[in-house]
């Protein structure tokens, strides 16, 4: 057994509340990290898993408490900033999520690498270069000249790593470093990880997908609340989860769960009152009607072709999924769906009326047919709008956000995606973000639309809550025939959502199929490597 | 190559807007009430004889259509003529070549302390506390709140008349510059460190910022490589607006401290219906306004190469 990199005992992290109060934000945790192995971090929003990380680079602005706090043979609980500065970047190294400002976009990619490092410029920048062709960095040289926003996700993603690596850490710690990536992009960087701890690094990987830190982590421990609820080896707590808070959210992971079946259990549910939903077999009766039927669509945006001579139709009553990387021309398709962007070529229709390219007054009556719901919903949202005001403006058309003449109907709309009618007064901005995300279905469903356009709903929510609005979705099918058309990057999502799916890049539909011909038999290249790329997800033969 | 063209557009570009602004000088001098001719002959005081009004006419083509005399007025600013001042019966350029480099010096040296000021109350605003930060902005609104006669006059009392430290007019000296440069550049600096303090506080908490700390970079280090750079970018964008309003400023400052200069000028020109005067100075105040829009454009493009060649950011 090796020696430990990092022994932590009892760490505890408070942070100023209002009225002179103490939040706790980390309370207890033990944990080791060793050298050549993974300790995965699971948690969802305000779990404390990050501020945990942080605290292994003395980065918390929080006060630290721990009964150990041992990191390389160094006590760790009475360092200086100075003394801290010196295990930052060269014994201890953080790798942080790809956003795009993670990087600074105002300098070069190799002092963004480098600076830290001792040496004159021109050796700081070939080391730079040298950290950037060992991520495997296309173009090493040139790419440490240009500046974040001129890169793609990957390559960001590529020099954050290269950024960590550079002083030679014998301790990394990942915070959240595949999330919001695509499919393969996620694959390359868990691939990345691995090899690290071949390296004979101790890695910390936080995140809050558990099959992603599956990939990776020799031990799991799952926090909620500040506190670890579970540990324990990879193995074990994926087949024999003990606490119910670890059943929970193995079972909201959405790979390799039948159609319909709920992913969310009682606890979950936000609203609180709400009985447990057991969802009904598959009742629908699918018929020839096509709710949409897109035909030939192209849009070229300057000389770059985002969506190319694209196809397909979605029945009444099922769901399409639709799947590509971004870039792929999924929401620019989505968005000529919806009538706002126009087609240079191709048409839709809405059950058999030709929607589009269309004048506005021509369409006006088939758009009640058309809900959208979208990732971000909160920018979505007049921020001086109560949600009360939100419903209303949209049961009226637009007319008026203050009549009581709608207030039934807005109440009705809470209940049916199981929100508390208190809410009503509340501002969105006081919503959590699954909440917020049920007021932008709620509102969409207003008009009674028999479609709905959901443009990556749940890649926001942390994955019990995006459990519980897939179920919501799951239901109001089932109740009301809705005909979806559910676009995401999240291949585990998808596969539980849809009766078909399309597969699209670089602009063109690629693969159609049903949901099991693309997930189990893909035929087209792309779709193979993308579904090779998703996490191998164990429970999925388990079930 | 690009720099060329960039250049050649931007000079198109500002040929253009010295067209605009001059006809829009042009109609307005031609809308104010009054007869030009008296006020060549020295205002209605003057009590000009009507042959002698009636010559003015004559010498200024005031007689002419209005069509005409737009070309000929255009045709003379092309050659670069901007005219005698009816007041000192001078040529216009010249008294302004007089009057440029007093207030020129007064703008800039204004410029540079509003700067300096701005970006030290930022950085402290940006480190302190939540008490520290509410009071950093009320200084600042506070400082870009008042009128630059009033802050003169208190200024002139404290440290001219109580403390006796420096001069209250203009004595051509450094000491002399010191309270108008002062007064023109607090409220300047007030607008410019609300502006930085905005993108200060946010670039030294953005995940750039925790990335470098966390490759062992200090809180100074954080500063001057991000914090710095992202704080100067809206500040400045800002820059050309700062300095039209330096100038503008210049008019009541010049005056409240009895210095020499363009603001000055344009306001015993705007008093006496000096017209060719106004219309040199106002010309110039575009001019100059269009200069340092190039400069602070070409001084972005080298802080944010990305955003000058019109990448998505």
């Amino acid at each position: 057994m090796n020696t430990p990199a990092v022994e932590i005992e009892n760490l505890s992290v408070t942070f100023p509340g209002p009225n002179k109060t103490r939040i706790e934000a980390v309370k207890n945790v033990s944990l080791t990290l060793t050298p050549g192995k993974a300790l995965g971090i699971v948690g969802e929003s305000g779990s404390g898993k990050s501020v945990t990380a942080r605290s292994l680079l003395g980065l918390t602005s929080g006060n630290v408490t721990a009964d150990t706090l041992n990191i390389l043979g160094t006590d760790a609980t009475r360092l200086t900033e100075k003394q801290w500065r010196e295990i930052r970047g060269n014994k201890v190294a953080m790798i942080l999520q790809d956003a795009l400002n993670s990087l600074d976009p105002l300098r070069p990619i190799h002092r963004e690498i480098a600076d830290a490092l001792p040496g004159s410029r021109k050796q700081r920048k070939q080391a730079a270069v040298e950290a950037l062709y060992s991520v495997e960095m296309p173009e090493p040289a040139l790419r440490a000249e240009q500046r974040s926003p001129q890169l793609s996700g990957g390559m960001r993603q590529r020099a954050l790593i290269a950024q960590a690596m550079i002083g030679s850490p014998s301790v990394v710690v990942a915070d959240e470093a595949t999330t919001a990536l695509d499919t393969r992009l996620t694959r390359m960087v868990l691939d990345q990880l691995a090899q690290l701890k071949d390296q004979g690094i101790a890695l910390a990987m936080i995140s809050h997908d558990l099959a992603q830190i599956a990939q990776v982590a020799d031990d799991i421990i799952v926090m909620r609340h500040g506190e670890i609820v579970e540990s324990g080896p990879t193995e074990q707590l994926l087949s024999n989860p003990q606490h119910d808070y670890t059943k929970q959210l193995l079972a909201a992971i959405p790979s390799g769960v039948a159609r319909f079946a709920p992913l969310s259990q009682v606890a979950t549910t936000e609203a609180g009152t709400f009985e447990n939903f057991r969802h009904p077999a598959d009742m629908r009766k699918l018929t020839d009607t096509l709710a949409i039927a897109v035909h030939g669509l192209s849009k070229t945006f300057g000389d770059h072709a985002a969506v190319s001579d694209v196809s397909f139709s979605v029945p009444q009553g099922s769901t399409l999924g639709l799947v590509g990387e971004s870039g792929s021309g999924k929401t620019t398709t989505a968005r000529m769906i919806l009538g706002l962007e126009r087609p240079d070529t191709g048409s839709v229709s809405i059950f058999g009326q030709h929607f589009a390219p269309a004048k506005e007054s021509d369409r006006r009556d088939l758009r009640d047919q058309l809900g959208a719901i979208y990732q971000d919903p909160l920018a979505s949202f007049d921020p001086r709008y109560t949600t009360s005001q939100i419903l209303i403006n949209a049961l009226s058309g637009g007319t008026t956000s203050r009549s009581r003449h709608y207030h039934k109907r807005a109440l009705e709309l809470l209940d049916l995606v199981e929100l508390d009618s208190s809410l009503l007064s509340r501002s969105p901005r006081e919503l959590s973000g699954g909440q917020r995300q049920r007021l932008a279905i709620a509102r969409a469903l207003a008009p009674k639309p028999d479609i709905l356009v959901l443009d990556e709903p749940v890649s926001a929510l942390d994955v019990s809550v995006q459990a519980t609005v897939l179920d919501l979705l799951d239901r109001l099918q089932l109740e009301t025939g809705t005909s979806y058309l559910f676009i995401t990057h999240d291949l585990a999502v998808v596969e539980h959502m849809s009766d078909q799916i399309a597969v699209m890049t670089h602009g063109n539909l690629v693969e159609t199929g049903t949901a099991q011909q693309i997930i189990h038999e893909p035929s087209h290249p792309y779709t193979q490597q993308l579904i090779a790329a998703a996490p191998d997800w164990g429970p999925r033969s388990r079930r | 190559m690009r720099v060329v063209s960039w250049l050649a557009r931007r000079v198109g570009a500002a040929a253009i807007l010295l067209w605009i602004v001059a006809t829009v000088i042009f109609i307005a001098i031609r809308m104010i009430p009054g007869d030009p001719a008296e006020a060549i002959m020295g205002g209605p005081g003057s009590q000009a004889s009507a042959e002698a009004l009636e010559a003015a006419r004559e010498q200024y083509h005031l007689n002419e259509p209005l069509l005409v005399q737009y070309a000929l007025y255009l045709g003379q600013l092309i050659t670069g003529d901007l005219g005698t001042s009816y007041a000192q019966q001078r040529p216009v350029a010249q008294i302004m070549a007089e009057m440029l480099p007093a207030t020129l010096q007064l703008t800039l040296i204004s410029l540079v302390i509003a700067w300096l000021i701005a970006f030290l109350m930022a950085a402290v605003a940006a480190r302190s506390n939540r008490i520290g930060q509410a009071m950093g902005t009320v200084i600042e609104v506070v400082a870009a709140a008042v009128p630059h006669f009033w802050l003169g006059a208190m200024l002139i009392i404290i440290f001219s008349t109580w403390l006796g430290w420096l001069p209250s007019v203009d004595t051509g000296t450094v000491q002399g510059i010191i309270l108008p440069a002062l007064t023109l550049a607090i409220p300047l600096s007030g607008f410019l460190a609300q502006l930085m303090r905005d993108s200060l506080v946010t670039a030294m908490s953005s995940p750039f910022a925790l990335a470098a700390r966390a490759r062992g970079a200090s809180e100074g280090q954080v500063f001057f490589r991000h914090g710095f750079r992202h704080a100067a970018l809206p500040a400045l964008n800002l820059t050309g607006w700062a300095v039209a309003t330096s100038i503008s400023g210049a008019v009541v400052v010049e005056e409240v401290f009895a210095r020499p200069g363009l603001g000055r000028s344009l306001l015993g020109a705007v008093l006496s219906r000096d017209m060719p005067m106004v219309t040199g100075i106002a010309l110039f105040s575009a001019l100059i306004y269009m200069v340092v829009m190039l400069i602070v454009e070409a001084i972005e493009a080298i802080i944010n190469p990305a955003a000058a060649r019109g990448d998505d950011a």
